[in-house]
């Protein structure tokens, strides 16, 4: 996983709330037995036009509008991932280049599984998203900082932002750690409990011969 | 102290280690398996040289891509297909128990787990499948995990996670005759809105929930991530108990007896506090369908189109404007004059053997309108559609001119080969109306079974209160 220090980018107004994840990437795109390659089929439905048997990009949707199209910061409204627990949408939007969403309020499943791709969700309060929305409609190319390790949102025109970030989340995100391993350095606590369990409930165990 | 709320307790019981900053490695005692969403996991396994912890702690079996027409000839779509084989391939190869395709005990991961007694009161139940909130409905702390965390738990038997919030919702009274836990459980969504529950862990409760069919709680528990909540629970009683009994997996004899001693502690304590109480009246509930593209956007049968002019803030007003345009409404029509291209009974969250004699009822003796061009009837699970057909609801089905179909996931995502056509409308039992949910340009309307089988006889939405 690519660790997450800091990044500069123009901010993506996405003006919809609860965006949900079959809108991020639709179902026909679940079907792959592989993590890569999906930021093509990202916000699928939104972006692409069909015409005559042809796909086109839709000039209405904000990632085929420049100076949007290699953005790698989005702005939503609250509710931001709603829906399944695909992880294919994190899988599309890392792909596609998307580092960070910045928005009032996201989907607690979807919130963990961007954590498990390097992508960072930054909460403000509803006013200040209402603000930036503003600043992205009046400014064109409008651009943004974040700074993980001091947790501040910057703008270009030098206002600064201060978010919340989970103290293990930061931690992950910054050095791009995988679980698992941190995980099984705790396996004699898991065995333990786990013999415990079994002779206080052993109708959990050994189904197979219950 | 406080007494501990159903939630506290059975996070308590899970506990391996909990960091200083409040993380807590969870035990996982069951874990679900389907096609979708767990491929990437297994090739994670597979590329770090990892074994599965404990394969006795996970079940899988292919629901999303499987086809409901005969599967004899197997999947025609080739990426369906290979999906399938790849869980067969990683079941076999990983040691892992799998109902395959065409397993009589096969279906909906969320309808066969409670079925056949592998879901049971105080488990933790995990499984890459936001639905997973269903298991709940038994006493146990269910919810959904992203594919990471699906090889997560495979290696380790594990998960890292933060306790959440409580809520209590508490639902007084009882339902009206024709209102059922999914009229319920949509009223709780529009009431506290599809971020409501966000934080939260839910526990449904009050008589109107005691009163329910556990079959019925898992309606109502299945649609608490529609509310935002990744787990939705209900306290085990002697419903829950009784359910249980005689489940191929659930235990027998002297085990049984401790069990049960063990499960009836599973409720909240008279003296637990909850972060937030939400008070419903059941008398008070009516039947009830979406009209826009989010289960917030719901009404009762009796209301009509919303003006957006009348939302409360200007985020929703164009919320509801972008809805009211993707499903061709106008503000002001009464729901009862919404008519429907199709009508789709099944899924995760209304394909039980009661939802589907709940529709029977309705449908008995009467032909679906010639104004509806196909009616979908999807069982959750072989066991349930063999049911069906001991009881003679097959033919009730066939005589109306519905399909009656092999169980899968099926319309509620359009994975498979059963979709709708851009514009078609349709009244479905499923749990989400999003944009394109159930095929691209189509356009859902979420409702209890009894109101699908009604709306597929009238042509349009009635109120099943007033059917004769």
């Amino acid at each position: 996983m690519e660790a997450f220090t800091a990044i500069e980018s123009v901010l993506v107004p996405l003006d919809r709330a609860n965006v949900d994840t079959d809108a991020i990437i639709p179902k026909q795109f679940l079907k792959t037995i592989s993590r890569q390659g999906l930021g093509q089929y990202l916000f699928y439905d939104w972006r692409y036009l069909e015409q005559g048997g042809q796909l086109l990009p839709n000039p209405d949707f904000v990632l085929n509008q420049e100076p949007y199209r290699n953005g790698r910061i989005l702005l939503g409204r609250e509710n931001f991932g709603c829906g399944s627990s695909r992880e294919h949408a994190p899988w599309a939007l890392a792909d596609y280049g998307i580092r960070a969403i910045v928005a009032p309020s996201f989907a607690d499943i979807f919130a963990n599984n961007c954590v498990q791709n390097g992508i960072l969700l930054v909460s403000l309060a509803e006013a200040e998203i209402g603000g930036l929305f503003e600043k992205t409609a009046a400014v064109k190319g409008f651009s943004v900082r974040i700074d993980l390790a001091e947790q501040v949102l910057r703008t270009a025109d030098g206002q600064l932002y201060r978010f919340g970030v989970d103290p293990s989340v930061k931690f992950k995100l910054l050095h791009g750690l995988d679980d698992i391993q941190v995980t099984l350095q705790h396996q004699e606590d898991i065995k333990a409990y786990e013999a415990g369990r079994r002779f206080l409930m052993p109708w959990l165990f050994h189904w197979h011969e219950t | 102290m406080a007494g501990q709320t159903l939630y506290d307790k059975l996070w308590a019981q899970h506990k391996v280690l909990e960091e200083p900053d409040g993380r807590t490695l969870l035990y996982i005692d069951r874990h679900l398996l389907h096609e979708v969403t767990s491929p990437q996991a297994f090739s994670g396994l597979r590329n770090a040289g990892r074994k599965v912890w404990r394969t006795d702690a996970n079940i899988a079996t292919a629901d999303h891509n499987v086809p409901t027409t005969d599967r004899r000839a197997g999947i025609a779509d080739p990426t369906s297909r290979l999906q399938v084989e790849t869980l067969d391939q990683n079941c076999a190869d990983f040691g892992i128990e799998e109902f395959g395709m065409m397993d009589k005990r096969q279906g909906i991961v969320h309808v066969i787990a409670p079925e056949q007694g592998l879901t049971l009161p105080g488990m933790t139940v995990v499984c890459g499948d936001s639905h997973t909130a269903t298991h709940g409905a038994l006493g146990a702390l269910a919810f959904g995990i992203g594919t990471t965390e699906v090889e997560h738990v495979l290696a380790t038997q594990c998960l890292w996670a933060r306790k959440s919030k409580s809520m209590r919702i508490w639902v007084d009274g009882e339902l009206p005759p024709g209102v059922g836990a999914k009229d319920l459980v949509l009223a709780i969504i529009g009431r506290i809105g599809t971020a409501g529950g966000t934080g939260y862990a839910i526990e449904f409760a009050g008589p109107a929930v005691r009163n329910l069919s556990v079959e019925g709680r898992m309606t109502l528990c299945n649609m608490a991530i529609e509310a935002g909540a990744r787990s939705g629970m209900v306290a085990v009683d002697d419903r829950t108990v009784e359910y249980l009994r005689d489940r191929p997996f659930a235990p027998s004899s002297a085990l049984w007896e401790r069990a049960v001693s063990v499960w009836k502690e599973l409720h909240s304590d008279d003296d637990a506090v909850f972060d937030r109480e939400v008070h419903l009246s059941g008398d008070e509930i009516a039947p009830q369908v979406t009209w826009g593209t989010s289960p917030e956007m719901v009404t009762a049968i009796e209301g009509s189109v919303p003006d957006p002019g009348n939302a409360p803030d200007a985020v929703r007003r164009q919320a509801w404007e972008n809805a009211l345009v993707y499903m061709d409404l106008a503000p002001g029509v009464p729901i009862t004059e919404i008519a429907v291209d199709r009508v789709f009974i099944g899924s995760c969250t209304n394909a039980r053997i009661e939802d589907l004699r709940e529709a029977a009822r309705i449908v008995r003796g009467r032909r679906k309108a010639d104004s509806v061009r196909s009616v979908l009837v999807v069982p959750g699970s072989g066991l349930v559609k063999a049911q069906a057909e001991e009881e003679g609801l097959d033919e009730i089905f066939r005589l109306a001119g519905f399909e009656w179909r092999e169980p899968g996931c099926s319309m509620c995502l359009a994975m498979n080969a059963d979709r709708l056509e851009s514009g078609e409308r349709c009244a479905a039992t499923s749990n989400r109306n999003f944009e394109g949910r159930q095929g691209a340009g189509g356009r859902t309307h979420l409702v209890s079974p009894a109101m699908a089988a009604a709306a597929a006889i009238a042509g349009h939405f009635v109120d099943v209160r007033t059917w004769k």
